[in-house]
């Protein structure tokens, strides 16, 4: 049976009730107590804590993004300055009416649709706070009609900041790199708040991004006191930016514009070192982008043009571009020769064709050149001499040789992106291949083909140190503390030998005689080159080779050369790549262009009259073909609504998609010649595809009046 | 000897006036600050209202208790229908609604309720004839006292006078004498179905404001704002405060909420530990002489509603400094007598009229 519940008498209930209420009293103390311990944590405890973020909220520190350093050039010239820039950004959060407040901008900038439709997509990405850029780089008259309505629209902030400024533009693009917003993964890696600070840049490529530390300065700030909807109260202490620091080269801006210049329409870099100091003079890299509008952001239309051209003008040809040299190694293969105890004076009978083994080799001349010695093969660029003379010695007397001169060699320059090609041996094939050096690898590397690679850096120092005899490193920022090279150990009588037969190249009937300088008292000496890069059948060697005229760009040979002046006291040396220039057009060849390049060194005046003269033939100068080239690609494409978004989210130019296939081709290209090569084939079936002599040059049809078959569309 | 006052006046509990006084003034000391220094928009209109409110306590006190004792039934059943009205109206209209516009005042039925549920369910004890208070008849009507109004209250949605309401009610019936077990069992019943409440119950931004006060620095700039920015203003006021007119949380509107809700911060911050020790240690003597008019009642309904309306007070104080801390979710209870708003106000100053009602009661009896 359940217990009877305990029965309660009025006069209990009451004592209950005192005694509950009692407890109830204590409970509500207890609570109170609670109340004010908490409160003391709070208030005495963690005051420090809570004071520090009271002040972060009532203080709004607005960075002030610091001016970035100059880069300048050895005389002081600036690359990349800082201009005033007039910008308005809005903070969506402090937006009242984003519609209407959209609206006006858009009638006081003349706003495009494009324009608005990068604006809505950065406002939904950005975190409210964060300022959005409505446009930069405006004109005053705009900006002060911003200023003057700032009262009435609150979040739009009109600022007046600084913006980079590169005063060649297209010319410097792969040596400056170009600058830009930082993005979200960079944002967040650091939590730097100035890495969202409106009108803050940061480097994206090239110097801009290696030299980012010394470039970037510290930012200043404006301190204010504002209310939690962002409205003014009064401004505090303002901290001044530190600017970054000036950045010198060794670079000749002069010359670097110049040489993008006379580079005309090819896809070619150039590059020119001081051969005493290694110094750089110049690095093009052509065509390229502009790093001004880069900086400023592109549109993706402007970005799809630039990748989807085959001249590649993302990509920096000076460090990543690998060609197989061709006879431009020849010179160099003269110095390893006269090292493996070849006589200067031995001479080889060229009848145009060397047979071995099975397999039949040829001269790029099919009459042969008869009887040379070393220096006449270096001027006749004949490739049965070397054939022969490099099947004596064997190629793996060669490559340390070549190693020496700087190819396969990595150089400590402030580039993020460097390719550095192969000097094949032995050992190297065994390794990768797994497979034997055969007799065809010795010629085909003999004449710069088959698995030697090297990019247009590597054969600039391969020129300076033939003119120096000097372990030569190239440098490209100044440094006047910089130690002399050591000499390369190798007898400064071969070294001689060498020179006076690229003098002879220039100045001796040999394959460069265009090249030669019109300065009194300074002689050139050089060096040309042809790569192949394409298989060339049977077949098609049974109807005869097709010229390179009949083909498309990309099958076309690339042309080099490598040179320096003066041949008696070396002072310059460059080399020059053209990818599949194929010697089309006289003025846009190597020899011509070289010669140009070095006169600007010793006589500026010629040089630029030189350049005015040509220049009108392949359709002006760097800025009006750009211009005209995207009107074109423009008028060519359906507006894509797509295409208005800033470039902020691309890669950088230089690891770019672009690039990237451009670098697969050409390796796939090589990759074809080097099959052959393996088969026991290859270039050297066909000789080097060397240009003629310039007296041959002169019987052909081919001449300066011939139609720029280069320029670009 | 002559009284130095009239009899009325001399019968009036002086210290707790002046206290409520003291309280209710500081408060309006807090919204002229709140409002950069101005008396309108909130100081002025309050004041008045405080001093309407406060006479009418004075007044309220006059009334015979058998008066309120009869009308502690009909006084609930009627709020219950203008319950009912607002979830009608609320549903008629699409969206929640609170309250019922009368034309010549907007009537918040919850807020009375709150009064109603202590006189009824003290109303009901009082009834109840000694020996059932420890059987289930003693519990299961007053269960359904408190439950109907609660619901309704929580449909609106309003969590907090839901709460309220709950918690009004079952303090009554603890003092009551029901049994404790029921209380230890009720509060292993709640850590039961709070999980659930909290996952099938709650609306989306009720269960938010409970996550994000388990961690409000989660969302700083979103609903956990209003906790970060409280806690902040507290903290950073120390010992003594920033000084008056000096607060920049509430004065650059980083405290939002900064007159009503979160009133207790905007003070906190100029007034520091001192000015909140005060406040609460004033509400702690109100309520305690509340409790103790209670003890000292001579019938059951007077002693259930003296000690339930002081511990509604006390609810509120709790609730909303507890809110402020960061001790407990937003649920939307103000500070009575220093918060911005009139509702609280008069709930408060209706149970002090009340309270004082029973005061006269037991001096008059002590008297005879």
């Amino acid at each position: 049976m359940r217990r009877a519940p305990r029965v309660l008498t009025e006069a209990a209930q009451a004592l209950s009730f005192s005694r509950r209420a009692w407890l109830l009293g204590a409970a509500q103390l207890g609570v109170g107590g609670l109340l004010i311990g908490r409160m003391g944590w709070l208030a005495i405890a963690e005051n420090e804590r809570y004071n520090l973020l009271s002040e972060s909220n009532r203080v709004n520190a607005t960075l002030i993004p610091p001016r970035r350093g100059w880069i300048v050039d050895r005389y002081g010239q600036p690359i990349a300055s800082n201009r005033t820039d007039f910008r308005v950004d809005v903070i969506p959060d402090r937006l009242r009416e984003p519609d209407r407040v959209l609206e006006i901008l858009r009638q006081l900038l003349r706003l495009t649709p494009e324009d608005m439709q990068r604006i809505e997509a950065d406002m939904k990405k950005a975190a409210g706070f964060q300022p959005v850029e409505i446009v930069d780089n405006i004109d005053w008259e705009r900006f002060a009609a911003v200023q003057v309505r700032q009262p009435e629209l609150p979040g739009v902030a009109p600022t007046r900041g600084f913006a980079r400024h590169y005063p060649a533009g297209a010319a410097v693009a792969h040596l400056t790199g170009y600058v830009g917003a930082a993005n979200a993964e960079q944002y967040k890696e650091t939590r730097d708040p100035l890495l969202v600070t409106p009108g803050f840049k940061l480097g994206k490529d090239g110097l801009e991004k290696t030299l980012e530390p010394i470039l970037r300065g510290k930012p200043g700030a404006k301190r204010i006191e504002v209310t939690a909807r962002g409205k003014l109260v009064k401004e505090l202490a303002t901290r001044v930016d530190t600017p970054g620091r000036t950045v010198h080269l060794t670079i000749d801006a002069g010359l670097q514009e110049y040489a993008a210049r006379r580079l005309g329409t090819n896809s070619g870099s150039a590059v020119v070192f001081d051969v005493k100091s290694g110094e750089m003079l110049c690095m093009v890299s052509m065509p390229a982008y502009d790093p001004n509008s880069f900086s400023d952001g592109i549109s993706h239309l402007e970005w799809k043009m630039l990748s989807d051209d085959d001249h590649v003008p993302l990509m920096n040809k000076v460090t990543q571009g690998l060609y197989p040299p061709g006879s431009t190694v020849k010179p160099m293969n003269g110095l390893a020769l006269l090292a493996a105890g070849v006589k200067a004076e031995e001479r080889v009978f060229c009848s145009g064709a060397l047979r071995v083994g099975t397999g039949v080799f040829h001269c790029h001349k099919r009459r042969g050149h008869g009887p040379l010695n070393l220096r006449q093969a270096i001027e006749q660029s004949c490739d049965i001499y070397f054939y022969e003379m490099v099947r004596r010695v064997g190629y793996d007397r060669i490559a340390p040789v070549a190693r020496m001169l700087g190819l396969g060699q990595k150089f400590d320059l402030p580039f993020s992106t460097q390719r550095y090609g192969t000097v094949p041996d032995s050992a190297w094939k065994q390794r990768k291949y797994r497979s034997d050096w055969k007799v065809a690898d010795s010629l085909n590397a003999s004449i710069g083909q088959g698995y030697v690679l090297a990019n247009p850096l590597q054969l600039a120092v391969m020129a300076t140190r033939l003119a120096s005899g000097l372990d030569t490193i190239p440098t490209l920022l100044r440094d006047p503390f910089k130690p002399g090279a050591r000499a390369l150990g190798i007898d400064a009588d071969h070294f001689r030998i060498i020179r006076e037969a690229m003098y002879g190249v220039v100045n001796g009937g040999g394959t460069g005689g265009a090249a030669r300088m019109q300065v009194p008292g300074v002689g050139l000496a050089a060096k040309t080159g042809t790569a192949q890069v394409r298989r060339i059948t049977m077949a098609e060697r049974r109807g005869g080779v097709l010229s390179n005229a009949q083909l498309p760009f990309k099958l076309r040979d690339h042309a080099l050369f490598v040179c320096f002046a003066p041949y008696d006291n070396p002072r310059y040396a460059a080399a020059i790549v053209l990818e599949h220039n194929g010697h089309t057009v006289r003025n846009l060849d190597t020899p011509l262009i070289g010669r140009d390049i070095m006169t600007y060194l010793f006589d500026r005046e010629r040089a630029l009259k030189s350049l005015a003269e040509v220049e009108p033939t392949w359709g002006g100068d760097i800025r009006t073909r750009m211009a005209a080239q995207e009107a074109a690609y423009r008028a060519a494409q359906v507006p894509v609504a797509e295409a208005a978004a800033t470039a902020d989210d691309v890669p950088a130019a230089s690891v770019s998609n672009a690039v990237g296939a451009a670098t697969d081709a050409s390796n796939a290209s090589a990759e074809a010649v080097a099959r052959d090569v393996r088969n026991g084939e290859g270039p050297a079936r066909v000789g080097s595809p060397e240009p003629e002599t310039e007296a041959e040059r002169r019987a052909t049809p081919l001449a300066d009046d011939a139609p720029a078959a280069g320029a670009r569309r | 000897m002559r009284p130095a006052l009239p009899a009325p006046l001399a019968g009036l509990p002086w210290r707790v006036l002046l206290m409520v006084a003291a309280i209710g003034g500081f408060g309006l000391v807090v919204l002229f600050s709140a409002a950069n220094g101005s008396l309108r928009p909130w100081a002025l209109p309050q004041g008045v209202r405080f001093v309407v409110f406060l006479t009418g306590a004075v007044v309220l006190s006059r009334i015979p208790l058998d008066w309120v004792r009869r009308a502690a039934f009909p006084a609930y059943g009627a709020l219950l229908i203008a319950l009912l009205l607002v979830e009608m109206l609320g549903a008629v209209r699409g969206g929640s609604q609170r309250w019922l516009d009368l034309g010549f005042i907007r009537l918040q039925p919850s807020e009375l309720m709150k009064l109603a549920i202590v006189l009824a369910c003290a109303r009901f004890y009082e009834l109840l004839p000694a020996a059932e208070t420890r059987r289930f008849q003693a519990i299961w009507p007053a269960a359904v006292l408190i439950g109907l109004p609660a619901v309704l209250v929580m449909l609106q949605p309003d969590l907090g006078t839901a709460l309220m309401i709950c918690a009004g009610g079952g303090t009554v019936m603890f003092l009551a004498g029901v049994p404790l077990r029921l209380f230890i069992g009720g509060a292993a019943g709640v850590a039961v179905a709070a999980p659930l409440a909290f996952m099938f119950l709650l609306h989306d931004y009720q269960r938010n404001r409970v996550l994000i006060f388990m961690d409000p620095e989660s969302d700083p700039l979103g609903t956990g704002y209003h906790i970060s920015q409280s806690k902040i203003a507290i903290g950073s006021g120390g010992l003594f405060g920033k000084g008056f007119l000096n607060g920049t949380q509430s004065h650059l509107d980083y405290l939002p909420e900064g007159h009503t809700d979160f009133v207790f911060a905007t003070m906190a911050e100029e007034w520091g530990l001192a000015g909140g020790v005060f406040v609460i240690a004033a509400f702690l003597l109100v309520i305690r002489w509340g409790v103790n008019v209670g003890v000292k009642a001579e019938t059951r309904f007077a002693k259930l509603t003296a000690a339930g309306l002081s511990a509604t007070i006390f609810y509120y104080v709790a609730i909303n400094l507890m809110m402020v801390m960061g001790l407990a979710p937003v649920v939307g209870i103000p500070l009575p007598l220093v918060s911005f708003g009139g509702s609280a106000q008069m709930t408060v100053l209706i149970s002090l009229g009340l309270l004082m009602a029973i005061d006269r009661d037991n001096r008059r009896s002590a008297r005879w």
